[in-house]
């Protein structure tokens, strides 16, 4: 073959010209241009990351922002709520209030009715007392000819009215 | 290639000629010559800086050149990530360099500029002077980094652990060996894998000129089976144009991890 054949004629060449060729492939490419694609595939990884850094941040603060906005809306519903409760209460008490002067109204009304119904009643009862006195007074007098006093007369009368 | 008288010498391809009348050319007694092994050394060095260059737009968003570049870069990157760790990175240059220069060495011969006449291809991996002179680079890094990090301690790589003291005055003599052997194991398999493949190549081809010569017959049932397997083995080279260029370069990773971090 000829690589053994030739050798003792090419073998400094071939050292030679490899050893150039491939230095030239080192010196130029692998330490020229290799390490600025690297710097490229860096700054790409890099540029990635950062935006990747800054989407999650912003993702935070709309988060954070969400969450104080939650709060804040929670605290309001609860003011709201506490409003609510409070106007009711107060209504509730006004009406409870109100309710109980209607209703005191009303009872002196009814006590006072009731009162005034027992005065009439009294009263009533009285010149009933009365008018069967002066009857029996008038009676008697007309069918027997006689006066009966007047205490007597009232005493036949709450008898016979007590029994009535 | 010599398609004159219908013979094919299978070596003849390795063959290397001074060209441009430079026989004479030398430095201190020793011939330099530029041969055609020089000239697919000039070609192989241009397409690759081309090709690299073409990857050199520094855009942030690459176009499809500048990805292929990014994908070889990357691709020796993570290996050297894998193989030795954060300090590979130092080593990116020439792990590149080696790979790409091997892998567009081993395509380039695969190439077929011989069907325009008096071009012949030539394919330098398959010469152990070109692998020996890459591999004892490779070998130098491995012993000048080993030395130059751990002094004599680089010595206790011959001495791996756990070795039971009653075989010590043994396994660094085996290991001492393996070690010396790893330059001759580099050049001669990239060396000797390109030449087989070659060798197969231009063998069967001249099945193919020597049976269609021999007749019909013999051209339909030799020529005609050689070339589909040509075209076979052809597909199959390209594979091993890869694999070897793949196999040199992380066998020069292994290595400088074994200098970097002994064992």
């Amino acid at each position: 073959m000829p690589q053994i054949d030739q050798l003792a004629e090419i073998w400094s060449s071939q050292v030679f010209w490899t050893l150039v060729f491939f230095g030239i492939t080192f010196f130029v490419i692998g330490r020229g241009m290799v390490p600025k694609v690297m710097e490229t595939v860096g700054m790409r990884d890099k540029q990635i990351s950062d935006d990747l850094a800054a989407a999650q941040a912003a993702r935070d603060a709309a988060d954070a922002q969400e969450e104080a906005w939650r709060e804040r809306e929670n605290a309001n519903r609860a003011k709201a709520q506490g409003l609510i409760a409070e106007a009711k209460a107060s209504a509730a008490a006004a009406s409870e209030k109100k309710l109980a002067a209607a209703q005191k109204r009303l009872d002196t009304k009814l006590a006072k009715a009731e009162a005034d119904i027992e005065a009439a009643r009294t009263s009533a009862m009285a010149e009933i007392e009365d008018v069967a006195l002066e009857a029996t007074q008038d009676i008697v007098s007309r069918l027997a000819g006689t006066k009966v006093d007047k205490r007597s007369a009232r005493s036949a009368v709450k008898k016979a009215l007590a029994n009535g | 290639m010599a398609a004159d008288a219908g013979k094919v010498d299978p070596m003849k391809q390795f063959q290397v000629e001074p060209l441009f009348g430079s026989e004479s050319w030398e430095i201190a007694g020793y011939g330099i010559a530029f041969t055609n092994s020089a000239v697919w050394m000039a070609i192989t060095v241009a397409l690759l800086w081309a090709f690299v260059f073409g990857g050199m737009k520094r855009e942030l968003v690459p176009g499809r050149w500048q990805m292929a570049v990014e994908t070889f870069t990357g691709f020796i990157d993570d290996m050297l990530e894998a193989n030795v760790g954060k300090e590979g990175r130092k080593y990116l240059p020439y792990i590149f360099s080696l790979f790409m220069f091997i892998l567009f060495a081993n395509l380039l011969g695969l190439v077929p500029v011989g069907i325009i006449p008096g071009v012949h291809a030539f394919t330098f991996t398959s010469h152990f002077t070109v692998t020996g002179v890459l591999a004892i680079l490779s070998f130098s890094i491995v012993l000048i980094v080993g030395f130059w990090k751990h002094g004599f301690k680089f010595f206790s790589l011959f001495v791996p652990h756990g070795t039971p003291i009653w075989l010590l005055w043994l396994i660094p003599v085996i290991e001492l060996i393996s070690f010396m052997v790893r330059p001759f194991s580099l050049a001669l398999r990239l060396f000797v894998a390109m030449m087989a493949g070659h060798v197969l190549l231009k063998v069967l081809s001249s099945f193919v000129i020597d049976s269609i010569n021999g007749g019909a017959v013999f051209g339909a049932f030799i020529g005609v089976p050689s070339l589909i397997l040509m075209v076979a083995i052809s597909a199959l080279e390209i594979l091993v144009a890869g694999i070897q260029a793949y196999v040199f370069a992380l066998l020069t990773s292994l290595y400088i991890n074994d200098a970097e971090h002994l064992h």
